[in-house]
């Protein structure tokens, strides 16, 4: 199971370590090191590094690589998904999770730490039943322990570890009794020099935010059901329910957490909402490139495309560029080569278009590669691939709830080439 | 106010203040000095200098403070063992709390300190815990028995605390079911032995109820705990699928890949014309497809083990090309892992997708992607034969680029092309002779000297390209030289007249000032074949090459067998078996896919049932004749020339130590004019032509001659109970016929006359093929030696032992009788050398309860001498792989009455710790294989 953990910032010092067994000394972190020297970017890190009587997993997030040490065959996936757990739970604890907030609440990590793992096995790794266990920090908790000496660790069991729903805890009360789902769709596609699609697909989630009294039970029924043939659900969805009647049907944990998770493959057409005009072109004898790029809608289903961000990783060869946009702001970073349009709203009458020449290096060759563009943007109110609530209703309780649904679609990993 | 503040006193009496501070009689003073403590050891400073004083805060009612003074004890108490035991009795105390809670965290830390002396007050609360009323309490005693197990595993099988584990089994909490499951297997691990998860019926039953109520990571653990239950049909398999699929729609990755794992396993024991077979088939594609939304590293090791599941079954994901298509900024573990797989899915009816991405990843920035994208190029002209034309065309794009090390890639792949489809694309020679220049790479100037040689008659100017490369010779790798040296023979024997200057030049380069050995004796070789028959030459060197195939990277089916049994774990990730990389001595548990079982009820007719598919439905297995084809030339050397006049000429060059490792070098090289694959069956019975490597090898060559390993002559009868008669003699084997011979020695006072020999019926009908002759009377004090032929064709009857042979021998002054043991290779036939197909279909028929596992110890040989052992006694060898720095030799051999033996012989050279060799034999009579090891054992150590 895992032993130890280390995390370490990108300038390759280590500024926690916490073992759940013997202690490891952190020598081990060298084959890291090594590893992290070789690789040109701090992604590019192998997830998996061997030494000779460990094993190094690690993530890397928020800037910080979170780097598991295992000494037995341990499936690497289930480290990986704890680390991840370690992460989304420090930034459900603070807010953030970097490296001067992790040090200024070292007791409350290392306290968490040790409430998630027991030997190695994962012990308890809900984010509401850690922190019934030990209470994240506010201000106002630090002021009020102070002054009468009480702590930031419940004395309680948690009883939510020992419900048959251990996801919700019992005796949970509010006032206001709400229900909020958020249906966010990423667009993640590859759209080739020509326009045309090479790939696409949409990662869909519904992420819930439900504050009510008592055990709720809850069913959410979709209009078009069959979209979803590929998904994955938070524990508290009944499987059998959806298999025979296509019906989520839970008892929602306390507060904010995902219900489903899904994927709508390449097999089914995938509408793309926007499209990218360019001309992108280097000349052999001239130090001047053209370029050009335009930003249009394309099956919006009528709503707005907002939040438009182009970016582009330009040749090496690029010294710098002289571009107008006809709306927003870029910069060009002549050290790293990345462009960068903060586009904004795209008015269907008026496109957005960024203009202008690329001075490259004289006296050498055109470059060999040419640049990706990669497009951020967002959709309020649209769910692009068609997905729709029908109905949501509430069991077991008396109170009338308020319920919320908002659609949302984003850019995930959106590429044009060129 | 933040934690941060117990950073800021660092300085040289921080250890003093904190001392005054943990002995404060203010509890809010304490506390904090206990998380300055806590917080100075986080960040790896020494603190253990407190110990008195921290653990002197441990008695208190704050929770807090007693979790914060628990931490420190975790991580000290080691270094400070007899201080540890002042903190034992609190720790007692707090296992009595009625506080669930309390009584949890306490058995759970006094877990962790890893001091014998707390261990031993350990195990009754420990105890009491296990049987504990609240579930919490059970279930963090349940890990704790692993930990215990981990300090001290005897003290936890004498306290009997393992099968209070095992009845933890069937709890009634879920959670705890799977913190006893996930601690049996961690025990289990460290005792592979041992029959700790001893699974049934209806302990598969409990763990599957609990698989749907406990956590996401208790999951994990019933789910790998059930990928090595063995159904026992295939009804039961189908079950537990069925109970296990809903897995696959859960968020946790890890969860779903285990599921993965139980399902591709169990799969295997489903007959294919279920309806049931197919609709998991497709249920397992959408879950594998969404591991790649996740974050970057699940995606690589959900990638790694998708490499495994489209080689076992492409089926399952041959729709899914486009989410392996790379996206820009895709880590680069990531990206080459898509490649990978996106060639592995390359089919017909993709191509045309695949190579335009193929030829957008070429032009990226990432040298080492691009590379791989280009050599992808190459192989999928390779595995799809009608996207040659355009996969040459796409190249031939790239090298225009002139892009160095595109080209040198691509070069490099368009050499495999012509290798595939000879004379189909030699038109491109052209512009390839114009990149000449820009290559700098060893591995692109092999290939592109190797095109100009084979090619030579068709480039006007070849003479002069190579004649370009041979200037400077002395600093080209091994790799170019060799290359050259073949390519200028090659050229030679092409366009004899104008290029004797340059063959002579090359070759007194590679003779006279090369040290590279393989180098040199390739060099005599060639001169000498030139020198004395340059007939023999043209056709050694300018043989036809048999034909490259697809996919020369497949992993062995035994070994992704294997690996998919591994399907999730660090094995995946690396594509090794955990025996070739686990760390200490502990055994690893070779772990094998269930044979398809039917249920009794079952309407199979029982021979289509044990043998699992047809081998002709699965040739995704078969691997690749490229190898197969590297694998016959290193071991049947079966060159044209016949055997004895080579043995006169290699006699009469006297330097014939030079050609000892040069033979095989020579042979062992695919890329160059080898012998035809025609000529290699053509050697049976020869003894003199498979004895060829050893005529090279002349210290052991004229001894071997004789064939089989021929035992010394061992004492059967002893003259005490023959009446001076006194018998010994071995079994020999030769050109095919098996002979006993014997030397009879009369120690008696009188004349022996009249000799007669019969045997007993035996297993094998070994019969005297001839009357024992002993022509003149044997005189007291006189030996006679006799070789007396034997035939297989006597009346058989199984003995015991097998090889057990009953003789009589009559003489005129009485009948004796003696039993021996015949060693079984004498009974190894000539001709037990099967077809690669057949062997690898055969091994797959024969079932596995028969296959024998053997060690050979203490035996250092390498493939080379140990395959030329084997095979001049009539073991054959028909495939060679190096798996991880170990060599396999897959061998047969076939017994007089018919019954094949295969055999998988697992060496490893270059480890001179490890000398003792593996040999796993499969046979349809599992009775022989004891036999058929020693035989092995004999020759090998001989």
């Amino acid at each position: 199971m895992i032993h130890s953990l280390f995390l370490i910032n990108s300038s390759g010092d280590i500024f926690l370590e916490k073992h759940w067994k013997s202690v490891v000394s952190r020598s081990v972190c060298d084959y890291f090191f090594e590893a992290q020297e070789r690789a040109t970017e701090a992604e590019n890190v192998p997830p998996v590094i061997p030494t000779p009587h460990h094993y190094l997993l690690s993530v890397y997030r928020h800037k910080i690589f979170f780097v598991a040490v295992i000494q037995t065959e341990v499936p690497p996936l289930f480290v990986i998904e704890f680390l991840h757990r370690v992460v989304d739970t420090f930034q459900d604890y603070f807010g953030v999770c970097s490296e001067p907030v992790i040090k200024d609440n070292v007791v409350v990590v290392y306290e968490v730490l040790e409430e998630m793992l027991d030997n190695g096995f994962p012990l308890a790794t809900e984010s509401n039943i850690l922190k019934e266990l030990i209470k994240p920090p506010t201000i106002l908790r630090t002021v009020v322990n102070t002054i009468t000496g009480s702590t930031n660790v419940g004395d309680q069991l948690p009883t939510g570890q020992l419900s048959v729903v251990p996801w919700r805890r019992t005796g949970v009360k509010y006032t206001n009794n709400e229900a909020y789902f958020d249906v966010i769709e990423e667009i993640d596609a590859i759209i080739d020099k020509s326009g045309s699609t090479v790939a696409a697909e949409i990662q869909g989630v519904i992420d819930a935010c439900v504050k009510l009294t008592g055990m709720p039970d809850l069913t959410l029924s979709f209009m078009n059901p069959r979209l979803l043939d590929d998904v994955s659900f938070h524990p508290c969805v009944r499987f059998k329910r959806w298999e025979s009647e296509r019906i989520l049907s839970f008892i929602p944990p306390d507060g904010n957490f995902r219900l489903l998770s899904y994927h709508v493959s390449a097999q089914n057409l995938v509408a793309i909402p926007v499209y990218v005009k360019h001309n992108i072109s280097f000349r052999d004898s001239s130090s001047l490139g053209r370029f050009e790029i335009t930003v249009g809608p394309k099956q919006t289903m009528g709503k707005t495309i907002e939040g438009v961000i182009v970016t582009s990783q330009m040749p090496r060869g690029v010294l710098n560029m002289s571009l107008t946009p006809s709306q927003g702001a870029h910069t060009f970073d002549p050290v790293t080569k990345m462009l960068s349009w903060d586009v904004g709203k795209i008015n269907p009458q008026k496109l957005p278009s960024l203009k202008g020449t690329m001075s490259l290096q004289a006296g050498t060759s055109k470059p060999d590669e040419n640049p990706t563009i990669n497009l951020q943007f967002k959709i309020q109110q649209l769910a692009i691939s068609g997905l729709k609530v029908n109905r949501l209703d509430m069991y077991g309780e008396k109170y009338k709830p308020f319920k919320g649904i908002k659609y949302m679609t984003k850019a995930g990993k959106f590429q044009v080439r060129t | 106010m933040t934690d941060s503040k117990y950073f800021t006193t660092t300085k040289k009496g921080e250890i003093f203040e904190l001392k005054a501070e943990l002995n404060s009689d203010k509890k809010e003073k304490k506390k904090e000095a206990v998380k300055k403590v806590i917080a100075s050891m986080t960040v790896g400073k020494d603190v253990s200098a407190l110990f008195p004083d921290v653990v002197n805060c441990m008695q208190t009612d704050n929770l807090e403070l007693k979790k914060l003074v628990y931490l420190y004890l975790m991580n000290y108490a080691k270094s400070q063992p007899d201080m540890a035991i002042m903190a034992v009795n609190t720790f007692v105390k707090d296992c009595e709390d009625p506080n669930p809670l309390i009584r949890a965290l306490a058995v759970r830390t006094m877990g962790c300190i890893r001091v014998d002396k707390i261990t031993e007050y350990l195990c009754e609360p420990l105890r009491k815990c296990l049987k504990d009323e609240d579930p919490y309490v059970r279930k963090t005693a349940a890990v704790c028995v692993a930990k215990l197990h981990d300090i001290n595993a005897q003290l936890v099988e004498d306290q009997g605390f393992l099968d209070t584990l095992k009845d933890l089994i069937s709890d009634s909490n879920p959670m705890v079911v799977a913190n006893a499951v996930a601690a049996l297997s961690e025990i289990a691990e460290s005792h592979p032995s041992s029959n700790l998860l001893d699974l049934n019926p209806q302990s598969i039953n409990k763990l599957l109820t609990a698989l749907n109520e406990c956590t996401e990571w208790g999951q994990i653990f019933i789910l790998d705990c059930l990928a090595n239950y063995t159904p026992k049909d295939d009804r039961e398999a189908q079950s537990i699928c069925e109970r296990v699929t809903p897995r696959l729609s859960h968020a946790n990755s890890a969860v779903v890949l285990s599921a993965v794992k139980v399902l591709m396993k169990f799969m295997e024991m489903l007959s294919k014309d279920l309806d049931y077979y197919g609709t998991l088939l497709k249920k397992l594609a959408p879950p594998l497809v969404t591991l790649l939304s996740a974050e970057p590293e699940l995606q690589y090791v959900a990638l790694r083990n998708i490499n495994l599941i489209v080689q076992k079954r492409p089926e399952i994901l041959k729709h899914e090309m486009k989410v392996f298509f790379v996206k820009y900024n895709d880590p680069i573990y990531v990206k080459l892992e898509k490649l990978d797989i996106m060639i592995r899915l390359a089919s017909q009816a993709n191509i045309a997708q695949v190579l335009a991405e193929l030829k957008e990843y070429a032009t990226e920035v990432d040298v080492d992607f691009v590379r791989k994208a280009v050599r992808a190029i190459g192989r999928c002209a390779i595995k799809v034969e009608q996207s040659a034309e355009r996969c040459v065309s796409t190249l031939l794009d790239l090298i225009q680029t002139k892009v160095n090390y595109v080209v040198q890639e691509a070069i490099v792949v368009i050499k495999d092309i012509f290798r595939k489809y000879p004379n189909k694309y030699e038109s491109v020679i052209a512009t390839l002779c114009e990149n000449l220049d820009s290559l700098d790479e060893p591995e692109a100037r092999a290939a592109m000297i190797w095109i100009v040689g084979e090619y030579a008659e068709r480039i006007d100017n070849a003479d002069e390209l190579l004649e370009s490369f041979l200037e400077g010779f002395h600093d080209e790798s091994t790799q170019v030289q060799l290359q050259l040296l073949t390519a200028i023979v090659k050229l030679f024997l092409k366009k004899p007249t104008e290029t004797q200057e340059l063959v002579q030049q090359v070759l007194s380069l590679a003779t006279q000032d090369s040290d590279n050995p393989d180098l040199r004796d390739r060099g005599y070789i060639y001169w000498r074949l030139l020198s004395t028959d340059p007939v023999a030459a043209k056709e050694v060197v300018l043989a036809e090459k048999p034909l490259i195939s697809e996919e020369t990277d497949l992993i062995e089916p035994t070994l992704l067998d294997e690996l998919i049994c591994y399907i999730g774990t660090l094995a995946s990730v690396y594509h090794k078996p955990p025996s070739a990389f686990v760390e200490g001595g502990r055994g690893v548990v070779h772990k094998s896919l269930p044979p398809r079982t039917a249920s009794s009820e079952s309407t199979e007719s029982p021979e289509t049932a044990p043998a699992g598919a047809p081998p002709g439905e699965q040739p995704d297995v078969i691997p690749a004749q490229g190898d197969l084809l590297g694998d016959l030339l290193n071991l049947d050397l079966g060159p044209p020339v016949s055997g004895p006049p080579l043995t006169t000429s290699s006699v009469q060059m006297g330097a014939v130590d030079l050609l000892g490792g040069g033979l095989d070098s020579l042979i062992g090289d695919n890329n160059f004019g080898a012998p035809p694959a025609a000529a290699v069956p053509a050697r049976v019975g020869a003894p003199i032509g498979s004895g060829l490597s050893d005529l090279f090898d002349l210290t052991s060559g004229v001894g071997t001659l004789s064939g089989s390993y021929v035992a010394p002559k061992a004492v059967w009868l002893p003259a005490m109970k023959a009446k001076g008669l006194e018998i010994s003699g071995t079994f020999t084997r030769q050109v095919g016929s098996i002979s006993m011979d014997l030397q009879l020695t009369n120690k008696a006072l009188q004349v022996m006359t009249d000799f007669a020999i019969q045997f007993n019926r035996n297993s094998f009908g070994l019969a005297p093929a001839a009357p024992l002759q002993v022509h003149a009377p044997l005189s007291p004090n006189q030996t006679v030696e006799i070789s007396l032929p034997l035939n297989t064709v006597g009346s058989v009857m199984k003995m015991e032992p097998l090889n057990n042979l009953q003789v009589a021998v009559k003489n005129n002054i009485d009948v004796f009788y003696f039993s021996t043991l015949y060693p079984l290779h004498v009974l190894f036939v000539e001709d037990g050398k099967m077809d690669r197909q057949m062997f690898l279909a055969t091994w797959k028929d024969i079932p596995n309860e028969n296959e024998a596992q053997f060690q050979i110890r203490d035996c250092p040989l390498n493939a080379e001498t140990a395959s030329s052992k084997l095979q001049s006694s009539n073991i054959f060898t028909i495939a060679k792989r190096n798996v991880e720095g170990q060599d396999m030799l897959y061998q047969s051999l076939k017994l007089t009455n018919g019954i094949w033996v295969l055999a998988e012989l697992r060496i490893q050279p270059g480890n001179p710790s490890f000398t003792d060799l593996e040999l796993s034999l499969k046979c349809r009579a599992p009775e022989v294989s004891q036999h058929v090891y020693q035989a092995y054992e004999t020759i090998l150590k001989n």
